[in-house]
């Protein structure tokens, strides 16, 4: 049975990371790829906006841009099909958010006689809960281009779609060596066994690293791989059709999913909410003056603030990959995946089961 | 049954037509206005039909109307991307038409504009087709260099994009005092930018996929169908009006006609980055030997006399009165001169009875074969092949369509 305390408990991580990705997250982010491309490409970037003069180095035009969407006609075009119109940017959305129940974003902390675990769902099967949950946008995504009733639109959903669905495949066998290093699939176990420094997945596991991440890209449907929604070929590919509110929710899950992206990088390879060489424990022990609650406090605080930072550093990289590399064509993106990356990522499941064997790569 | 699995027609038997789907006039891909009717079959073009006009704005009729030193801003909207190329190309031939020539200098500033032009012109075509295949931070470094680039025309016509600099017999203002050096510190930039440009693509796998064997034409095929500049040269053809019928100064200058191999879009790429280093070498060459003297000829009959002539000398004055008025008579007869734009050979036609104005304005605009081959080049690739191709081709709206 549930209590009221396990409740509000659970409420308050779930408001936490809504706030963060929805509030924080979304619309820094556009503010950043704004920021960061002017600054890459010699440009000033967005700093029009003002209230009463002040403009805060353009911050407000996340603010401006969801005034200006919201106010828009949410146009939906004839012959479409009202109700998958309308349903498909909620589909797009809601799994985009929904991943990031299983991602913990800290570490277990105690209260009294009370254990505080920084994830909304401590699931066993973490890691297939969020493949699972991500496949479920690529129908939000199809029936968007199905839905509207437009060519292009519906090009750009069937690339979208078959994209994805290849993509999906190869993403869960590029993790498969690294839960068989850390024999957990749960997502909390994998971020505790990684305590330790150099049981950080990136060190045992930098190739799978490499592979994840452009699948990761390519699920994400950004430049290198963002055929479907390519603009100088498609329009804007699937989501031609859309206007105002259902226009951002497409593009806050186009955000989201970076930072999901992102976060799953840094539960699986770079340690969570670690700091390299302080363990959990060392890091409570250095406060314990302070008396044990506020000690578990402050390391809470310290172990959130690593992880949202470790975060934004992988933001960075995406976003930096997306404003140096053009666009691969649609068929190569499908013989990347599955001539490549594919191959490449059974070849190392290979190569950890057989270090495993010989125990050249350690059990943990 | 069986015998229906021998032959059996995937598309027959699964009841499925090709898409058929217009692709512009206002797509974003369609840039300088064309429509592409286009029967797809999933991403395989099946056919294509290339329909252009949409900025046709009756050039050849305009300039009957129009007294012949009144057609130069007209020149100017043909290719706006060097609009002072045309302004060339078009004082050449009717400077041909009467019969006169330039002094030595300003034929070097005319050479100087033109390259100017021809680099404006590669700039923005290489930074679009950097663009459209998703290198945004590319196109904004060849737009930079652009930029950098207008600054300098800026300062010697005045304008930046439509530059109306070119006068039958001259010119309308002589080079600034400090423009070697001007030139020489835009250029530096201008480099640097280039090489960051060449780095982010040249050796980029994804943008040599998109680009290589891509939109490829034959030689012998790009001959019969008309093309001419870097589309022929990356065929392997050696064609450069430059070279082969040497016009102001070329022939006096030391450079390079860049030739590709595989007449694919890469190749067209890569003539287009090195025609950009000759310009500048080009450029650098003029500005050693331009020699000092008069930049417009000594004849008021056909160079509009400078203020100071017309309020002192009677023969200036009756000239400016009856060339303002009743514009100047080119002699009977007709004439093509050719000159090498970004594009290609871009040529002038041009007919005159003896009066004011011309009887026919003819202009052979370099990307309108290339269009009209656009077909054979993409019939059977993929969709997006077409993009790259159709950048390469470098169709320009008001040069095209006319």
């Amino acid at each position: 049975m549930i209590g009221v305390v396990d409740l509000i408990e659970v409420l308050v991580k779930i408001g936490f990371i809504v706030v963060l990705l929805v509030g924080v997250f979304a619309p820094v982010l556009t503010w950043v790829e704004r920021k960061q491309s002017a600054v890459m490409q010699d440009r000033i970037g967005a700093n029009r906006a003002d209230v009463f003069g002040f403009r805060i180095i353009g911050l407000l035009h996340a603010a401006a841009d969801a005034i200006k969407l919201i106010f828009k006609e949410d146009f939906i075009p004839r012959g479409a099909d009202r109700t998958l119109h309308t349903l498909a940017p909620i589909m797009a959305l809601i799994p985009a958010i929904l991943a990031f129940s299983v991602i913990p974003f800290g570490g277990t902390y105690t209260f009294g006689d009370r254990e505080v675990n920084l994830v909304i769902a401590n699931l066993d099967v973490g890691v297939l809960f969020v493949f699972a949950i991500t496949s479920l946008a690529t129908y939000g995504v199809f029936i968007a281009g199905w839905s509207s009733n437009n060519n292009w639109a519906l090009l750009g959903g069937l690339r979208a779609s078959a994209q994805m669905f290849s993509y999906e495949v190869t993403m869960g066998l590029t993790i498969i060596g690294l839960v068989m290093f850390y024999q957990s699939l749960s997502m909390v176990e994998i971020v505790a066994k990684q305590d330790i420094f150099w049981h950080w997945g990136i060190i045992w596991h930098w190739p799978a690293f490499i592979l994840f991440l452009a699948c990761a890209v390519a699920e994400n449907k950004r430049i290198p791989f963002d055929a479907p929604e390519a603009e100088s070929e498609l329009v804007a590919g699937y989501f031609t059709e859309y206007s105002g509110l259902k226009f951002v929710m497409f593009w806050t899950a186009e955000f989201i999913e970076i930072v999901t992206i992102s976060a799953l990088c840094v539960v699986l390879f770079f340690g969570g909410h670690h700091i390299p060489f302080i363990a959990d424990a060392k890091l409570i022990d250095c406060f314990s003056s302070l008396g044990a609650n506020i000690a578990n406090l402050v390391a809470m605080v310290i172990g959130v603030t690593v992880f949202v930072s470790k975060l934004a550093i992988i933001i960075f990289l995406q976003m930096t990959i997306r404003w140096t590399m053009p666009r691969f064509r649609y068929d190569q993106i499908m013989k990347l995946g599955w001539k490549m990356i594919l191959p490449l990522s059974l070849i190392w499941i290979f190569v950890v089961g057989l270090g495993m064997l010989t125990n050249l790569i350690p059990r943990i | 049954m069986a015998n229906n699995q021998k032959n059996y027609d995937f598309h027959k038997e699964s009841h499925t037509e090709p898409l058929e789907i217009n692709m512009g006039p206002s797509h974003p891909a369609t840039h300088g206005t064309v429509k592409f009717y286009l029967t797809l079959d999933g991403e395989t073009i099946k056919d294509i039909d290339v329909e252009i006009g949409y900025l046709h704005r009756a050039f050849e009729k305009e300039c009957e109307l129009q007294h012949w030193s009144g057609i130069f801003p007209y020149t100017d909207r043909l290719d706006y991307t060097a609009g002072v190329l045309n302004n060339v190309g078009y004082a050449l031939a009717v400077e041909k038409l009467i019969g006169i020539e330039t002094p030595e200098r300003c034929k070097y500033i005319r050479v100087i504009a033109s390259e100017m032009g021809r680099l404006s012109g590669h700039y923005t075509n290489l930074a679009a087709c950097a663009m459209e295949l998703g290198a945004l931070t590319a196109f904004l470094y060849f737009v930079e260099a652009r930029e950098y680039l207008w600054d300098l025309i800026e300062s010697f016509c005045g304008a930046r994009l439509t530059h109306n600099y070119i006068r039958i017999g001259g010119l309308t203002s002589d080079l600034p005092d400090e423009f070697p050096e001007s030139t020489e510190v835009v250029f530096k930039k201008n480099e640097k930018l280039y090489d960051d440009f060449a780095k982010l693509l040249l050796k980029n796998r994804i943008f040599l996929d998109r680009m290589r064997d891509t939109g490829g034409i034959s030689a012998e095929l790009a001959k019969e169908w008309g093309f001419s500049g870097p589309c022929l040269r990356a065929c392997g053809v050696p064609f450069d009006v430059r070279k082969s019928e040497p016009y102001l100064v070329y022939d006096k200058l030391d450079f390079e006609i860049p030739i590709g191999s595989t007449g694919d879009n890469f190749d067209r790429f890569l003539v287009r980055m090195d025609e950009i280093k000759q310009s500048i070498r080009i450029i650098r060459q003029c500005l050693k030997q331009i020699p000092d003297g008069p930049i417009n000829v000594d004849d008021p009959m056909w160079r509009q006399p400078s203020k100071d002539d017309i309020n002192s000398d009677m023969e200036s004055m009756i000239f400016h009165f009856k060339n303002v008025i009743e514009g100047q008579k080119v002699p009977e007869g007709e004439v093509y001169h050719a000159i090498e734009a970004c594009n290609g050979e871009l040529g002038f036609y041009l007919v005159s009875n003896g009066s004011g104005s011309p009887v026919k304005c003819r202009v052979r605009p370099p990307s309108f074969p290339m269009t009209s081959a656009l077909p054979i080049m993409v019939k059977g690739s993929l969709l997006a092949d077409l993009i790259p191709t159709f950048d390469m081709i470098n169709l320009i709206g008001g040069e095209c369509d006319r």
